[in-house]
């Protein structure tokens, strides 16, 4: 108890230089935090994804499309049990700055595949209804400021032109993870559309989603439907949801990586910080360190006093920065929405946070721990500040 | 009269370690800033270099880019029609209609899947970019399916080099030549005949309409004539300004994030300046009484204290641009969000970013010394002699 209180009596001597550097790691792990929740907000679509839905795409790549008649045959093959297809639709509303997901969709497959997408039962069925709506997610509606029975227009860049949708319903997120920026309106009404403007276009797919009736055999059934379109004009490629969004990830490897680096600078300038701080405590106390020793005090209580001090001012910030990562992530994640549509500052991160304000108070105390240690008593009693 | 400038020199260095740690708290931050803005900035000299200022790109009308593009044979061949266009010495009009789509290649060591940007070319497209050259091989034969890979496609991608083939398209594809395009965007692409290649995704439309115009004055009345064109739905653009547009969206993204990232670290290395300029101001109560005894004036005692802050500063800032600028020699891929296809780049420092970096790190100085100069300037001479 009594070493506690030392501690405390120690770590408070200099109000003002504690506050400091209590305060400096508090914005440094408040930035850690937030760094590593950008980075794994990255991975949301990773996280979200389902076992048993599987990505059918043209095996070329995301850009080429597979022909609408695929689609029985896909719903034939053995273990699957439900088919819808869609297009990433591309599409500009008023600026380029303001980007969202929009997809063209088959709605009613779509929303069974999804049972994450919550939709109230009378929103559904008008949207089933109508041909021209569409749903959109509550923080997209929100951001936007959209309320069912508007009309919105997109600007097409793949398909060109301006399409005009009402919309017909908000859609909730079942879990955390859910992505509630999207927004996705009827295929036939892209289709048909194109089928007028352009008819070589028409009856293409972007992708075709797949249920599996039994997750663990999910590879098997990936492979079979390769197989039944191998040597076609369009040959597919399968593969499980996760995989799917794990290759748009592992596209940006090369920023993440990068925010994961900084995201260690942060706590290498804090130690800086730190030993720079434990440095002048300790230089300041060589004198009562010396007396320590003379009374008899070992080099290990000694060490003990500035490890500990060193500790509690680490320790202490670190719980201020986890405390106002809490409300910053917050609002960090309404202000990008739709960057990151899932920011939440996940155990891992904590963990860490704490794990590395640890090590940083350790490493913080050795060099002024092994000076007090070092020096003689008659040089540490003759020595001023 | 004002305290000599050793004096404030002389005291970082007799608290050395001190004064490392600080500093190297504002090199790191300093280090961060100009890393990212120098990845912005050779992200957007990658895209601009891609371009020649005398070429012309026609795109189809708000499609972005050439992937998402296209125009149909119809509307390209208004587009060759136009008098505008340069005619060559050989008769032929200077201007290449190509297909740009995206392929999917497993990168050498990992397999990980990764997209491709490959072009379908003709052969004016080599006499309208200069910038590229075989270096190994030669040119594909047209009507063959022979490609020619970029420098630092073969590098990444499996099967890309001289010999190998790769295979997309239900065909086989033989690389049959290796080109340099300097450190342009060309050198992340595949090069192709572009009526094979039509063939092969069976796009019967092309991606763009690349030409040189006659004269570069020309280029407004050629704009305005081809976009009101009834016949046509297309985009005219410089073919400098179309790539500049392409890194417009990344290369704003990380300079934001730079920008952002170092200012909440500086609050940090600002912080620590700050407990260090407390500690030397404290360390040496009597040493300011002294000084104020011998006739120093308060403004003087600020400026050295703030002069010695500011060394702080810029000791971290030198420092921190010293490692940034070894990451020149460091180059990096990644997928450009708007056109969805990998890009290699470098690092690439330039007079602002370190003119940048330098009047930042002296920033953090002079934030984090102004308090405490200020409080050492303030003392009182009596009670100041009497502390020591």
């Amino acid at each position: 108890m009594n070493i506690l209180k030392i501690l405390f009596k120690n770590s408070f001597r200099h109000k003002l230089r504690t506050s400091l550097t209590v305060l400096s790691i508090t914005i440094a792990i408040l930035a850690f935090c937030l760094l590593r929740t950008v980075i794994s907000a990255w991975y949301a679509g990773v996280e979200a994804s389902s076992a048993n839905r599987l990505v059918t795409r043209n095996a070329v790549s995301l850009i080429f499309s597979l022909p609408f008649s695929y689609k029985e045959k896909i719903r034939q093959t053995e273990g699957v049990s439900i088919v819808s297809y869609g297009n990433w639709f591309g599409g500009i509303y008023i600026d380029e700055k303001n980007f969202f997901a929009n997809f063209a969709v088959e709605p009613k497959t779509y929303l069974d595949l999804y049972p994450e997408f919550r939709l109230s039962e009378d929103q559904k069925n008008a949207f089933l209804r109508d041909r021209r709506s569409f749903v959109a997610g509550r923080k997209l509606a929100a951001k936007y400021g959209w309320k069912v029975g508007d009309i919105v227009t997109l600007r097409g860049t793949i398909f060109p032109g301006n399409w005009e949708f009402v919309m017909r319903g908000i859609y909730n997120g079942r879990d955390e993870t859910t992505d509630e920026s999207q927004f996705f309106f009827h295929w036939d009404y892209l289709n048909e559309t194109l089928k007028r403007t352009s008819p070589g276009r028409a009856d293409q797919v972007g992708f075709y989603m797949i249920g599996v009736s039994n997750p663990a055999l999910s590879t098997q059934v990936a492979e079979r439907v390769d197989k039944s379109f191998k040597n076609s004009i369009a040959e597919t490629l399968t593969e499980t949801e996760k995989a799917f969004q794990m290759g748009f990830v592992s596209m940006s490897n090369a920023i993440i990586t990068a925010i994961r680096l900084v995201s260690l600078v942060v706590i290498v300038i804090i130690l800086a910080v730190v030993a720079n701080t434990m440095a002048m405590t300790s230089r300041e106390r060589i004198g009562e360190y010396s007396i320590f020793k003379t009374l008899g005090f070992g080099g290990w209580r000694i060490a003990g006093l500035i490890f500990g001090e060193s500790l509690i001012i680490t320790m202490i910030g670190c719980a201020f920065g986890i405390g106002f990562s809490f409300p910053v992530a917050d609002a960090f994640g309404h202000a990008m929405g739709t960057y990151f549509p899932v920011f939440n500052v996940d155990n891992d991160t904590l963990g860490l946070a704490v794990l590395y304000s640890f090590t940083v108070g350790i490493l913080a105390a050795i060099i002024p721990t092994y000076r007090a240690i070092k020096i003689p008593i008659a040089d540490g009693l003759r020595s001023i500040g | 009269m004002k305290i000599p400038f050793s004096y404030s020199l002389r005291n970082l260095w007799t608290r050395r370690l001190t004064t490392t740690l600080t500093a190297s708290g504002m090199a790191l931050v300093v280090f961060v800033l100009a890393a990212i803005l120098m990845l912005a900035q050779g992200l957007q000299k990658t895209l601009v270099e891609t371009g020649s200022p005398d070429n012309s790109l026609v795109i189809r009308r708000s499609s972005e880019s050439e992937v998402q593009s296209g125009v149909d044979r119809y509307q390209a061949s208004i587009v060759e029609a136009d008098p505008a266009v340069t005619v060559g010495n050989d008769g032929k009009r200077l201007l290449a209609k190509e297909i740009v789509v995206l392929i999917t290649l497993p990168k050498r060591g990992s397999n990980a899947p990764s997209n491709v940007t490959i072009r379908g070319i003709t052969e004016e497209s080599l006499k309208l970019r200069p910038q590229v050259k075989i270096i190994r091989g030669r040119m594909p034969r047209p009507g063959s399916a022979e490609i020619i890979t970029g420098g630092s496609v073969v590098k990444r991608f499996n099967g890309a080099d001289i010999g190998e083939s790769l295979r997309f398209g239900t065909r086989d594809w033989v690389v049959v030549g290796v080109f340099d395009a300097g450190s342009t965007g060309f050198n992340s692409e595949i090069w192709g005949d572009s009526d094979q290649l039509m063939q092969a995704f069976r796009r019967p439309v092309y991606s763009s309409v690349l030409f040189k115009v006659r004269d570069p004055g020309e280029f407004e009345a050629l704009k305005n004539r081809l976009e009101k064109d009834p016949r046509l739905t297309l985009e005219v653009k410089r073919e400098t300004q179309y790539y500049e547009d392409q890194s417009k969206m990344m290369a704003k993204f990380l300079r934001i994030l730079g920008i952002s990232l170092t200012t909440i670290f500086s609050l940090g290395a600002i912080i620590g300046a700050m407990i260090t300029m407390y500690a030397a101001v404290a360390n040496r109560i009597g040493e300011i009484g002294t000084l104020r005894a011998l006739g120093f004036q308060r403004a003087s005692i600020l400026s050295a204290f703030l002069l010695e802050s500011l060394l702080l500063g810029l000791a971290g800032g030198v420092a921190g641009l010293l490692c940034a600028s070894l990451m020149q020699f460091v180059s990096i891929s990644t997928v450009n969000f708007q056109t969805f296809s990998e890009l290699e780049f470098t690092f690439s420092l330039n007079g602002e970013i370190v003119y940048i970096a330098l009047i930042f790190s002296l920033l953090m100085g002079f934030v984090g010394g102004v308090l405490p100069a200020i409080r050492a300037s303030r003392m009182n001479i009596v009670d100041a002699l009497r502390e020591s």
